[in-house]
């Protein structure tokens, strides 16, 4: 019906590169059918990954508005949809009571109008009059009952308030959902899903993130780099080093202007890969032997 | 191709992975969106479709891989022994590419390759990291030394080893990392550590590509159907623990550190939003400003209950070590939960070890020491429950509180010795809770030397437990 957004899944990749994201196959094939599916995305993996990097950089390739709901635990309906201007609504009926004059039935239609309702981001990202891009941070955090908020503009992308009516989305926005999995999330919500795991990325990948998002950097220490990661992660820690850690590290190197990495000044800088005292004591140790 | 998904969907419920009507049908459309021939996009769009949990990942794609498999002539099981057509293409390919390299090796096309040039260009392969190099000594070393025959009832995995055996690749790693060395005049320790990692690295890349050589023959000689069969496997959750190969160990290690995270959130979650407390005065006063000063929104204290105290009592005879060790694990990693956790290890004789689990940050090792320096043998090393519980009972009894749970782990085998389950009864008086968890299947109970009911009849609850979904049940349950 409307025209799609990307013509095929290489474009979407080559797109995705242009606004700095490295996306592999699996990342650019997912936000290709999110689009031609209308589907939204939820994206699982560990933290640091860059899970929320992704839904800025789509909104950044699209030219859209990022339109964002970071999830808490007690997060609620007023908070996450709608809420009544009360404030105001007050104010009106005192304003019509010194007026003397009381049709109730003009007044009520009146406090329940456009002017009085409050958006919130899911509701602003269906009113939405340009192209936007909605992120659902970390949609792990709120307790299942507040999930269902969520599934009616999930699937039919529509809000409904009572007083008003349904509110149909004007564009279908492209959405996406983070979680780190420290719950298990809902069949009915994974079920409207299409489902994307982002994990820490292969060598090369690693390789080429560095590159792309720390200047200056050489590709020999790059390539050392992505190589000492890999070889952290296979250790079994309480916290393996992510991306964002990883890229931290080689500014920290580029910082000291270390250009090659050997055992003495990579168990010098491990704090900034790793964040437990015991994982770093192992890592240390595993490197020196 | 309606045929082909369908009978793929199938196999993967089979395999158990719930994917459901709706999903069903988002595959079915995401493919249309695909261009059929890019296959790592086909894959991509059926699992975003269909696999909506990360463990069952690996599941999917081994159904992937058999269903999806790559067809055609040149994977067929040759079906007189001799070489076809394609290996013959294939070496020639070879041929070509050792004489691209300058090599000008011996030789005449059609006698194939001797074991020696072959481990020499797998050793060039392996130097460079030539992916479609590796890709083609793949097939041409199981085409050598797979020795398949169609139609034989044996698994891939012998093919895969008799496959391996030849090709000696630890030799070749030695060598590689020798050469590498000669090379570069010397590596330091880092260097040469992550120069091997980088050459295990692609030596496992060259077994997955040998392993799915061999898994495309078996499709094309056994058809689909009979081959997802054999390859089928149990989740991560629900593998059996007394029953787990070393892999899945290793898989179920992996699955547990994610599963505590998970179990630490809700509990605490659930600890907190399970009662009201009393009206609390001050927020309830300041909720009622924004309605003028009527208290239209009275406001609760969220009262925080006391935490549980844990006794874990576990047997960690052969028999039942590694569920012991897993539920150790668990208990620990949740330590946060309870107010204060114990462990007991028995096999005839009984031990504390709860001083090696603190101030060890690292839990695989205290569970090593547990193993190693616990004092549980008694008389001969056989389980002997009684004897273990009426030690516990006289030394640790007096310790159990109306605030204590306690937990038994074990497959109640006790070898016909006397079962003392007073000892449960007693506990129970005294204790909050007293629970028992059995590894082993249900059917099992009560049959040969087990006297789980004699013991269970004490307790509060008896649970099977033998997989990690049933482990997670249970914690939960318990706070």
């Amino acid at each position: 019906m409307i025209d799609h957004r990307f013509d095929a899944v290489a474009d979407v990749r080559s797109d995705l590169a242009n606004v700095q994201y490295l996306a592999d196959d699996g990342i650019a094939s997912v936000v290709f059918l999110a689009d031609r599916l209308q589907k939204p995305v939820l994206v699982e993996g560990p933290a640091g990954t860059g899970k929320t990097q992704l839904a800025k950089s789509v909104a950044d390739m699209i030219g859209a508005r990022l339109i964002r709901l970071q999830c808490y635990e007690g997060l609620d309906e007023a908070k996450a949809l709608y809420e009544w201007n009360y404030k105001k609504q007050l104010l009106r009926i005192q304003a019509e009571r010194t007026d003397g004059d009381n049709d109730w039935d003009s007044l009520h239609d009146d406090l329940f109008s456009d002017e009085f309702l409050m958006t919130r981001p899911l509701l602003e990202a269906i009113r939405a009059e340009d192209p936007v891009v909605l992120l659902i941070d970390e949609i792990d955090r709120v307790e299942v009952e507040t999930e269902a908020l969520l599934l009616e503009i999930l699937s039919d992308y529509q809000v409904s308030v009572p007083e008003l009516g349904t509110v149909v989305a004007n564009q279908i926005p492209l959405v996406f959902l983070t979680s780190n999995n420290t719950r298990e999330l809902s069949e009915a919500l994974k079920r409207r899903c299409l489902f994307l795991h982002i994990d820490y990325p292969q060598m090369d990948r690693e390789k080429e993130i560095v590159l792309t998002k720390v200047d200056g950097i050489s590709e020999n220490l790059a390539d050392q780099i992505a190589r000492v990661v890999r070889s952290i992660r296979q250790l079994e820690l309480k916290k393996s080093p992510s991306v964002s850690e990883t890229l931290d590290w080689a500014r920290t190197l580029i910082i000291l202007g270390i250009e090659s990495i050997d055992a003495e000044s990579a168990k010098e800088t491990l704090h900034i890969l790793l964040k437990y005292q015991s994982d770093i004591e192992k890592a240390a140790k595993e490197l020196s032997d | 191709m309606l045929d082909l998904l369908s009978g793929f969907i199938v196999e993967l419920r089979n395999a158990g992975l719930p994917v459901s009507l709706t999903e069903n049908l988002d595959a079915m459309e995401a493919i249309t969106h695909i261009p059929i021939e890019d296959r790592d996009a086909f894959k991509y769009a059926l699992a975003a479709t269909l696999v909506k949990n990360e463990n069952h990942w690996r599941a999917f794609e081994t159904v992937f891989e058999v269903y999806f498999s790559h067809r055609g002539p040149q994977y067929k099981v040759d079906r007189d022994g001799e070489n076809g057509e394609s290996a013959e293409d294939l070496e020639q390919w070879l041929q070509e590419q050792m004489e691209g390299m300058g090599e000008g090796m011996g030789g005449g096309q059609g006698e194939g390759l001797s074991p020696e040039e072959l481990a020499e260009m797998l050793y060039k392969a392996l130097l460079q990291g030539d992916e479609a190099m590796m890709k083609a000594m793949a097939r041409a070393a199981v085409s050598k030394y797979a020795g398949m025959e169609p139609g034989r009832p044996v698994g891939g995995t012998y093919y895969l080893y008799r496959t391996l055996r030849n090709l000696d690749l630890e030799g070749m790693l030695d060598q590689l990392m020798a050469d590498s060395e000669k090379d570069a005049d010397g590596l330091t320790d880092l260097e040469s550590r992550l120069e091997r990692e980088e050459f295990q690295h692609r030596l496992d890349e060259l077994k997955k590509e040998i392993e799915a050589e061999i898994r495309r023959r078996l499709v094309a000689d056994r058809g689909v159907e009979a081959m997802a069969k054999t390859l089928r496997k149990p989740l991560p959750e629900d593998v059996d623990f007394m029953h787990a190969s070393r892999e899945e160990m290793v898989a179920i290690r992996k699955a547990i550190q994610p599963l505590t995270r998970k179990l630490a959130a809700r509990l605490a979650r659930k600890r907190r939003n399970k009662r009201r407390g009393p009206l609390d005065f001050k927020s309830t006063v300041r909720a009622s400003l924004s309605y003028g000063g009527v208290p239209a929104d009275p406001r609760f204290k969220y009262p925080r209950p006391n935490k549980p105290e844990l006794m874990v009592v576990a047997d960690i005879s052969g028999s039942v070590a590694a569920f012991a060790r897993f539920t150790l694990h668990l208990v620990y990693a949740l330590s946060s939960q309870f107010s204060k956790v114990r462990a007991f290890v028995f096999i005839d004789g009984i031990d504390e070890v709860t001083h090696m689990f603190q101030g060890e940050e690292d839990i695989m090792k205290a569970v090593h020491r547990v193993n190693t320096e616990a004092d549980v043998i008694w008389v001969d090393g056989h389980s002997d429950y009684g004897h273990a519980f009426q030690v516990f009972w006289d030394k640790y009894g007096h310790e159990i509180t109306s605030k204590t749970t306690v937990m038994f782990l074990g497959d109640a085998r006790n070898n016909y010795h006397s079962t003392n389950n007073w000892v449960v009864k007693e506990a129970r008086k005294r204790a909050r809770h007293v629970f028992w968890l059995n590894p082993e299947p249900k059917s099992y109970w009560d049959t040969g030397d087990s006297v789980i009911t004699e013991y269970g009849t004490h307790c509060d609850g008896v649970f099977e437990c033998r997989n990690l979904r049933q482990l997670e049940g249970f914690v939960d349950h318990l706070a």
